[in-house]
């Protein structure tokens, strides 16, 4: 129980240093880069004036800014709760949801707004994710495992895990595809052919989901020139991730299957049917 | 041959070349180094079997980490299959090529020795 309290205490003093870092303002500018291929537009930056609340996120800041100031600006959002992934986009220079990051958290008068790194710019801040989501097909992102047959309704039944086995992939499932790691990646930077951290995460968390048993044929997938060893363990995918995941260690772990380090030896999850009729 | 089993050749070769430089190292230091340039004692040197195996083996691997790492770098510069196939057909033939002049050096400095 005390340590629970003396937890608790942690917490609370945390959350109040991380108040006191709060800077408050009735206003911020908005740096916008602004640039449309399609027409010719030449690369530059509007600033824009915008009043703020302590409560006040980048992705309202340009909202009003768009509703307000200025119509023609372009931006890609959706959910406004950083489930979407949808808003991502580089604020002072670093890879970050607009919708998760308040106005309140970032030093200075005016904050930068620019479309994300390592992707073909559209419009001002909107970017193309084709490629980006090529790579994630790439990798199967899906359970394959021929005893679950999902053409006979009849026949399916739920796979048989361990919150262990669970654990073992869960951070990695939490992505939302929002391109910040992707944007953040040295190696994406120079090599178009290299899947990029979300790709290989996700084929990280297919490998080590027990109910998938195409083990082989994920390691061969990431087994290629520009494949997994590509990765120079930068780190900045991890770093800037909204969502917690760590791509990083995702990739370090998969490098450590195929090196052989670690152990390739994985239970294939039974089915409740199956079980059930032993 | 597959990309990792060509990483577990670089990272081996690399840490085995880490050990054979700092034997290398180690043994220059046994004497004042200047003494150790001298011609009759880098000659000696190449007289010496095991001190000729322990040369031939750092230039062995460092040939394979280093053209290896030089591969790397030239697959992240550009992208394409005829420059992928290029670069990796003369980091192969440059290996064997350096290997080949430093074993013909380590011969020939061995050979000098014994017909003397």
């Amino acid at each position: 129980m005390s340590e629970t309290i003396e937890k608790l205490e942690r917490l609370d003093k945390k959350r109040k240093e991380h108040e006191k870092k709060e800077i408050e303002r009735s206003s911020i500018y908005l740096k916008i880069f602004r640039a449309n291929r399609a027409t010719g537009e030449q690369a530059h930056y509007d600033t824009v004036e915008v009043p703020v609340q302590r409560s006040t996120t980048v992705l309202d800041a340009l909202l009003y800014a768009k509703g307000y100031k200025d119509h023609s600006i372009g931006i890609r959002y959706s959910c406004r709760m950083a489930s979407c992934g949808s808003c991502g986009m580089k604020i002072n220079g670093i890879p970050r949801l607009a919708c998760y990051t308040k106005v309140s958290e970032l030093y200075g008068d005016t904050i930068t707004c620019e479309p994300l790194s390592n992707f073909p710019h559209i419009r001002d801040l909107a970017t193309d994710f084709t490629q980006f989501f090529e790579h994630h097909k790439d990798m199967q992102p899906y359970i394959q495992n021929e005893n679950a047959d999902i053409k006979d309704p009849s026949k399916l039944s739920e796979f048989v895990q361990s919150p262990e086995d669970v654990d073992k992939f869960l951070q990695f499932s939490y992505c939302i595809k929002c391109g910040c790691c992707y944007s953040a990646c040295p190696t994406v930077a120079m090599d178009t052919k290299f899947p990029g951290p979300q790709a290989l995460a996700q084929a990280y968390r297919y490998f080590a989901d027990s109910r998938d048993a195409a083990t082989e044929e994920r390691l061969e997938l990431v087994d290629d020139r520009h494949g997994i060893f590509r990765c120079h363990f930068a780190g900045s995918c991890s770093t800037v991730c909204p969502k917690g995941v760590d791509p990083a260690l995702g990739i370090q772990l998969l490098k450590g299957h195929m090196l052989g380090y670690s152990s390739n030896e994985k239970k294939i999850a039974d089915l409740k049917e199956r079980l059930m009729r032993k | 041959m597959r990309e990792s089993q060509i990483m577990k050749i670089h990272y081996v070769t690399g840490i085995a070349a880490l050990i054979v430089v700092a034997v290398h190292i180690m043994m220059r230091l046994i004497m004042p180094y200047n003494m150790s340039l001298e011609y009759e004692n880098v000659v000696a040197n190449y007289h010496n079997v095991p001190y000729v195996l322990l040369l031939e083996s750092i230039l062995i691997l460092i040939a394979i980490h280093g053209f290896n790492g030089l591969r790397v770098i030239l697959l992240e510069m550009r992208q394409g299959r005829n420059w992928e196939g290029s670069i990796t057909v003369l980091t192969i033939a440059a290996m064997i090529a350096i290997i080949g002049y430093g074993t013909r050096t380590i011969l020939v400095a061995n050979g000098l020795e014994m017909g003397q």
